[in-house]
C-alpha cells in the first residue's frame, strides 16, 4: 500500500505455519495509523490468523512486525495486549455476568470498573443498563458481540483489531456499531483493523482495504478498489460475494 | 495362609473371565495379564520386603522409596505427556509429599523410624499422590481444551499465563481431590479401609488398627491437597512460551 500515513502495524515477509501447512505466506503490508482499514476476503485466507498476531496471541514463523515502528517482541506481551485490543470472533465470554465481563480487562489489572461507566459502555455498543447483571450465557449471538465489543472498548487500546464483530447482528445493530467505530476513530484517533464479509461494509465505513485468499495478501489500496478491483481474482470473489 | 487356600482363591479371577467371555466383553486377556502381573509384582515385593526388613538398612529403605517414586512418574505421566518437563514435576511433586508426610511421622516420633512402617505408609501415600496427579492432569488438560477460548480471550486482553488459566486450574485440583475427600467421609461406614481391614485379619487389635488408619487418612489429606496444588502450579507455566501464548496439550 503506497500510502502518506505513517503505519500503526507494518508486517515484513510475515509467514505463519502450523505442522507444515501455510497459514500465511510472507506477507508484506502496512495498517496505516488513524485510519479504518478492513480485511476481507473468503473464509480460511489467514485473516483471524493475521490479527492475533498483531495482538500477540501468535507470532509468525518468519519475518518481522512493527507496532508504531517498535519490533513486537520489544513490547511486554501484556502491554501490547492492552494497546493492541482484539474483539474475537466468538466473542468468548468468562462465566458470570455482563458486568464481570465488563469489568475484567480492568479486574485483570488490579483495578475496578464502576456501574456507572460500564453502563455508559452498554449503551455505546447498543445494550441498556437492564443487561448489567443479566448471566452470559443468558444472551444472544448479537447481544454477546455487543458485550465483547464493550469489553474491547475498555482497555482504550489505541489500535482495535475486530473480528467479524457484527455477523450476528441485525441490521439496526450493525449500523449503530459501525457509527460507533467511525466515532471512535474520528473523535479519539484509534486505528481499527475489521475483518468483514460484508463488503457494502467495507466500502462505506474503510479508508483502506486488504483482500486476502490462501493466506497471500492479494490486493490492497483505498477501499474503492472493491468497485474496481485490478487483481482477476480479487474481481472473482467480489463477484461471487455480490451474487 | 497356605499356598492352596491361596489357589483356591484364584476362583475369584475365573469368574470374571466366565463372565467376560459369556458377554463378549473381551476382558479376558487383560484379566489374565493383570492377574500374572499382580502374582509376580506382590510376590516381588514380598521376598524384596522380606529381605529390607532382615537387613534393616535406610540405604534399602531409600531405594524402596526412590523406585516407588520412579514407577508412581512413569504411570502419572503420561496423562502429561503434553507438558514440557512433566516428568520431573511429578518427581519433585512426590519427593516433597514424601518428605512432608514422613518428616511430620518420624519427626515426632508418630511412627517408629524402621522399614516395617516407612515403606508400607509410603506406598500408600506415594500411590495416593500418583493417583492424585493422574486425575489432576487427565481434568487440567480436559479443562484447558474445553475452555481454550476463555483461556485466549484473558490472554488477549493483557492478563497474565496465571490470570488466565486460573479458573482451569482451580477446577481441576478442587476435581482431583474430591474423590479423596468423599471416600473420607463414608470411611467406616461403607467400606472398611484395607490397611485396617489387613490388621484386623492379621490379629492386631480393631483399636489399634482404627489408630493406624485414621493416621493414614490425615496424612493422605495432606498428599491429596499437596499433589494436587504443586503439580498444578508446577505445570502450567510449560502450558506458555515466553511470548505468552497458550500452547498446543495434547
Amino acid at each position: 500500500m503506497t500510502t502518506i500515513y505513517e503505519p500503526a502495524i507494518h508486517l515484513q515477509q510475515v509467514s505463519f505455519s502450523v505442522k507444515d501447512k501455510a497459514i500465511l505466506k510472507s506477507i508484506t503490508g502496512s495498517f496505516p495509523k488513524g485510519k479504518i482499514t478492513t480485511l476481507v476476503g473468503p473464509s480460511g485466507a489467514g485473516k483471524t490468523t493475521l490479527l492475533k498476531m498483531c495482538n500477540g496471541l501468535l507470532s509468525p514463523t518468519d519475518g518481522l512486525i512493527l507496532i508504531d515502528n517498535q519490533t513486537i517482541t520489544t513490547y511486554e506481551p501484556t502491554t501490547l495486549r492492552k494497546h493492541v485490543g482484539i474483539a474475537l470472533q466468538a466473542a468468548p465470554m468468562i462465566a458470570g455476568t455482563v458486568f464481570d465481563n465488563l469489568a475484567l480487562p480492568l479486574t485483570l489489572q488490579g483495578k475496578k470498573l464502576t456501574q456507572q461507566d460500564a453502563i455508559q459502555y452498554l449503551l455505546d455498543v447498543g445494550l441498556d443498563a437492564s443487561f448489567l447483571h443479566r448471566a452470559t450465557n443468558e444472551l444472544s449471538g448479537g447481544q454477546r458481540q455487543k458485550v465483547s465489543i464493550a469489553r474491547t472498548l475498555i482497555n482504550q487500546s489505541s489500535i482495535l483489531l475486530l473480528d467479524e464483530i457484527t455477523s450476528a447482528l441485525d441490521r439496526q445493530s450493525v449500523q449503530d456499531i459501525e457509527a460507533l467505530i467511525v466515532s471512535l476513530n474520528k473523535n479519539y484517533n484509534v486505528t481499527i483493523i475489521w475483518i468483514t464479509h460484508n463488503l457494502q461494509q467495507a466500502l462505506s465505513i474503510g479508508h483502506y482495504t486488504w483482500v486476502m485468499m490462501d493466506g497471500e495478501l492479494i490486493e490492497t489500496g483505498e477501499s474503492s478498489l472493491l468497485k474496481a478491483p485490478t487483481n482477476p481474482r480479487v474481481a472473482e470473489f467480489i463477484q461471487g460475494v455480490n451474487a | 495362609m497356605t499356598y492352596t487356600s491361596l489357589s483356591l482363591t484364584l476362583i475369584f479371577v475365573l469368574i470374571p473371565l466366565v463372565l467376560s467371555k459369556t458377554f463378549k466383553l473381551g476382558l479376558e486377556k487383560d484379566t489374565i495379564i493383570a492377574t500374572i502381573r499382580s502374582i509376580i509384582q506382590l510376590l516381588a515385593v514380598g521376598y524384596i520386603l522380606n529381605f529390607v526388613f532382615d537387613v534393616g538398612s535406610i540405604i534399602y529403605i531409600f531405594l524402596m522409596v526412590a523406585l516407588m517414586i520412579v514407577a508412581a512418574t512413569l504411570n502419572a505421566r503420561k496423562k502429561g505427556k503434553g507438558i514440557k518437563g512433566i516428568t520431573w514435576k511429578i518427581v519433585f511433586t512426590l519427593v516433597m509429599v514424601e518428605i512432608v508426610t514422613q518428616g511430620v511421622l518420624l519427626g515426632f516420633n508418630i511412627v517408629p523410624t524402621t522399614a516395617q512402617y516407612i515403606i508400607p505408609i509410603s506406598g500408600m501415600l506415594i500411590g495416593n499422590s500418583m493417583v492424585l496427579s493422574i486425575l489432576f492432569l487427565n481434568r487440567f488438560t480436559a479443562e484447558i481444551t474445553s475452555h481454550e477460548n476463555e483461556i485466549e480471550l484473558i490472554l488477549s486482553l493483557g492478563g497474565t499465563p496465571k490470570q488466565a488459566i486460573h479458573r482451569q486450574l482451580i477446577n481441576a485440583i478442587k476435581a482431583s481431590m474430591i474423590p479423596t475427600i468423599e471416600s473420607q467421609k463414608t470411611i467406616g461406614l461403607v467400606q472398611l479401609p484395607g490397611m485396617m481391614s489387613g490388621q484386623i485379619i492379621g490379629g492386631a487389635d480393631p483399636i489399634q488398627a482404627v489408630q493406624f488408619q485414621l493416621l493414614i487418612i490425615f496424612a493422605l489429606l495432606t498428599t491429596a491437597t499437596l499433589s494436587s496444588i504443586m503439580i498444578g502450579f508446577l505445570s502450567y507455566p510449560a502450558l506458555f512460551n515466553e511470548r505468552l501464548q497458550l500452547l498446543e496439550v495434547e
